[in-house]
């Protein structure tokens, strides 16, 4: 499960890279360990919020697998990412039961509220909106979750509300 | 008459309801001394549209409340918990008196579900209260052969519960009847359908019932090692299958000597997905667990004979597992006794949608598509008629009302052009458009496509393209037809499951509601109005008051009139956005 976003902000050695030696611990536990490479790659998104190009690049020297190889199965998942992303991951559910609740609604109003498009991040890296199949929770279609909390049952207005509620608490202007 | 235990349903369900907030509460009012009770958590009882549910235990039994939040919760404790006094209006379940909700579990037969809700799925001793571990330490006193489990399950005539429906037993002993010293088990806990959540539920509120069953599962076919393969959306999931992991370990039920029996070692760890629908395919998913791009690959050989790192492999699904420990407890004969012919025991199933009841139901099989949706599914959600249910999610099929009476079983299922699927039952009503619904699928299938075989990949994308036009207006005479012929094409040129079954809500809507797809492409017109590119706005000359609103909120200036007069909007220029309907405060706009 990714995390995106939770540590981003101390994550930058320097020239603004972000500093590969946090997977250290990571590389070490998975060492020799047949099947560990998404594993670690999901632990590296953990850590970084996404997957950087420079520590793609070390997590190939130490394991010897290719970059190639690294990227082929990192943009296989729809889970990997290798942009950073905001501080909350807005997640709109467009699974069946929230389509046929409307979930397009929410999902516009959103785009309202935030200014961007699907998969994108707000200019002062608060929120990504991003859209994914199911989250499960279909019986409180229409359904999003932002960071690990779910919020079901929703309107476009309750989920505008829940968007400026978090600006409020982050000190920005609604 | 002092409660001696509060339950909260914790469930991924329960705390998108708000049950986070009421655990800190009660706990809040513990430590002050308001309530003087054990407080404990529980999973998904099912009744997900009752959420958040708080179980109240008392000398008398139990008494389940629904929806409670903060209000309702000060009113329990000022009436039930301090007073004694049961609030009978917020009741939908007891034990002891009858109940508001009684109907939801009436028609249901609950062997996979039989602890959820019921137990804290963080704690091992409530599952082993329960009669959890008992059929383990059954086979381990009476030295119960892996050949004669085998033959149990094959014998109680389940079948693969993720979908397939091939008979779980034979699975297992084709994995047993290989040579290979080095035999894997696999869970294959992807549940990727959009609209299915019973896998999810199960193990988050009975996680000790799936690895119960695995490790019988692993006795019987020789495997020493097994692995949970979960889809990573599902974190609460996870983590309660690691803790539950761990318990298991601490008790003995997992390591070395299991249950006492000599030789006997099964370990067992969780593998998370990475966002994949296709990698609930079994080679897929094992391609997957090794670590590399989920793609299927041509079958045989299969996996229980060459599967995980080329050892044969046997995988089952979540409610597979949870069946194992009851039928070893139970008999098969009392497994096979539930059930029709060719299809026994129960299915849980996800009812999603217009459903007035959404959650989780586990009925025998046989029993007809009406009879769910009417029983536990409470009918239809405010007044609307009962139009089609999708059964099997992207791989299964949109059946009409019409085809109600039909029972719950494969074959049945099968032969309508639905599947059993997963489980996921997504009900619609007369707002609900089938083509959109085919696109909405044929847009998941195609995105979800791992891109291996052309005709899944390019001809997903080429219905997709032509199901877009359709519900924008453009679709053309033939149309129909050319679906029809992409669809077959892709069903016979798919390797994996993916692809022969993603035309299948295409063809069964285009069986059932071909009338909505000619309307759509004849007429330009959606019988239901969600395809907002067909809508048609106009002004109601008697209505409308010139005040000249429509015209400013109007974003490409489709809209003229002088003030005070009536205005008309250009219909060449509008884009169907629903602006002016919106904020026309004299109901001026007409839309159809």
């Amino acid at each position: 499960m990714s995390r995106p976003g939770k540590n981003v902000h101390i994550k930058r050695a320097d020239h603004g890279q972000p500093d590969p030696g946090l997977i250290n611990d990571l590389l070490q536990k998975s060492a020799g360990i047949r099947g560990s490479l998404i594993p670690l790659l999901q632990g590296t998104q953990e850590i970084y919020g996404y997957l950087p190009s420079n520590v793609i690049s070390v997590i190939s020297d130490r394991t010897g697998y290719s970059v190639s190889t690294i990227y082929g199965v990192a943009s296989f998942y729809s889970q990997f990412r290798f942009h950073p992303v905001g501080k909350y991951m807005v997640r709109v559910c467009h699974g069946t039961a929230c389509h046929v609740q409307n979930a397009n609604a929410i999902e516009q109003a959103l785009q309202g509220e935030l200014k961007i498009d699907d998969g994108c991040t707000t200019d002062d890296n608060l929120f990504t909106l991003e859209t994914v199949a199911c989250l499960g929770c279909c019986s409180l279609a229409p359904v999003m979750m932002i960071g690990e909390k779910t919020y079901g049952n929703l309107t476009p207005e309750a989920a505008v509300k829940v968007i400026r509620s978090i600006r409020r608490m982050e000190g920005g202007t609604v | 008459m002092t409660p001696v235990k509060l339950i909260l349903g914790m469930g991924s369900c329960g705390l998108a309801a708000g049950a986070s907030g009421i655990w800190t509460k009660l706990n809040i009012l513990k430590q002050s001394g308001t309530i003087d009770c054990e407080i404990s958590s529980t999973g998904c009882i099912g009744m997900c549209y009752m959420e958040p549910l708080l179980e109240v235990l008392d000398e008398r039994g139990s008494v389940i409340y629904g929806r409670v939040d903060e209000q309702r919760l000060n009113e329990i404790i000022e009436s039930h918990i301090l007073k004694g006094e049961i609030l009978k209006d917020y009741v939908v379940k007891s034990g002891f008196m009858p109940a508001a909700e009684d109907s939801f579990f009436s028609s249901q037969k609950r062997i996979v579900l039989r602890n959820c809700g019921l137990i804290d799925p963080e704690n091992i001793d409530e599952y082993i209260t329960r009669g959890g571990y008992e059929a383990l330490m059954h086979i381990a006193r009476e030295k119960v052969l892996p050949d004669q489990i085998i033959d149990e399950i094959i014998a109680s005539g389940m079948r693969g519960r993720g979908g397939g429906g091939f008979p779980s037993g034979m699975k297992w002993r084709i994995t047993r009847d290989s040579d290979s010293p080095v035999k894997y088990l696999v869970c294959n806990a992807d549940e990727g359908d959009p609209g299915a959540f019973m896998d999810r539920s199960i193990i988050e509120s009975d996680p000790h019932s799936v690895i119960e069953g695995m490790i019988i599962a692993a006795y019987a076919i020789g495997a020493h090692i097994g692995v949970i393969y979960c889809r990573a959306e599902y974190p609460l999931a996870v983590k309660r299958l690691k803790g539950a992991i761990d318990q298991a370990r601490e008790r003995g039920f997992l390591g070395s000597n299991i249950a006492g029996i000599s030789d006997f070692c099964f370990s067992l760890e969780v593998k998370e997905g990475a966002g994949a629908f296709v990698c609930g395919e079994e080679t897929a998913l094992i391609a997957s667990v090794e670590g590399r791009r989920g793609m299927p690959r041509r079958k045989p050989p299969f996996p229980s004979e060459s599967g995980l790192w080329g050892g044969p492999t046997s995988i089952n699904n979540v409610e597979t597992f949870t069946n194992v420990p009851w039928i070893i407890l139970n008999g098969s004969g009392a497994f096979s006794s539930i059930g029709t012919a060719g299809s026994k025991g129960t299915k849980v199933f996800a009812l999603t949608g217009k459903i007035r009841r959404g959650g989780l139901a586990e009925v025998p099989m046989g029993i007809t598509i009406n009879e769910i949706i009417n029983g536990p599914g409470g009918g239809i959600k405010d007044g609307h008629k009962f139009k089609a249910v999708q059964l099997g999610g992207p791989s299964g099929g949109c059946l009409p009302a019409s085809l109600g009476d039909v029972p719950i079983d494969y074959e049945s299922l099968k032969s309508t052009g639905a599947i059993m699927g997963s489980g996921g039952m997504v009900v619609m009503d007369e707002t609900t458009c089938m083509v959109d619904v085919a696109r909405f699928f044929l847009d998941f299938t195609c995105h979800e496509s791992c891109g291996k075989c052309t005709f899944c990949r390019l001809g997903t994308k080429r219905m997709l393209e032509i199901l877009e036009r359709i519900c924008e207006g453009k679709g053309n005479d033939g149309d129909i037809e050319l679906l029809e012929d992409l669809a077959h094409e892709i069903i016979s040129s798919s390797l994996c499951g993916l692809g022969q079954t993603a035309p299948n809500p295409v063809l069964t809507t285009i069986r059932y509601f071909r009338n909505e797809y000619e309307s759509h492409i004849k007429e330009k017109h959606c019988l239901t109005g969600v395809c907002t590119r067909l809508l048609k706005y106009s002004i109601l000359p008697d209505k409308c008051t010139g005040c000249t609103i429509c015209a400013r909120e109007c974003p490409v200036s489709a809209i003229s009139g002088e003030k005070k007069k009536t205005h008309v909007i250009d219909q060449n220029l509008c884009t169907k956005c629903g602006a002016c309907f919106n904020k026309c405060p004299f109901k001026a706009i007409d839309r159809r």
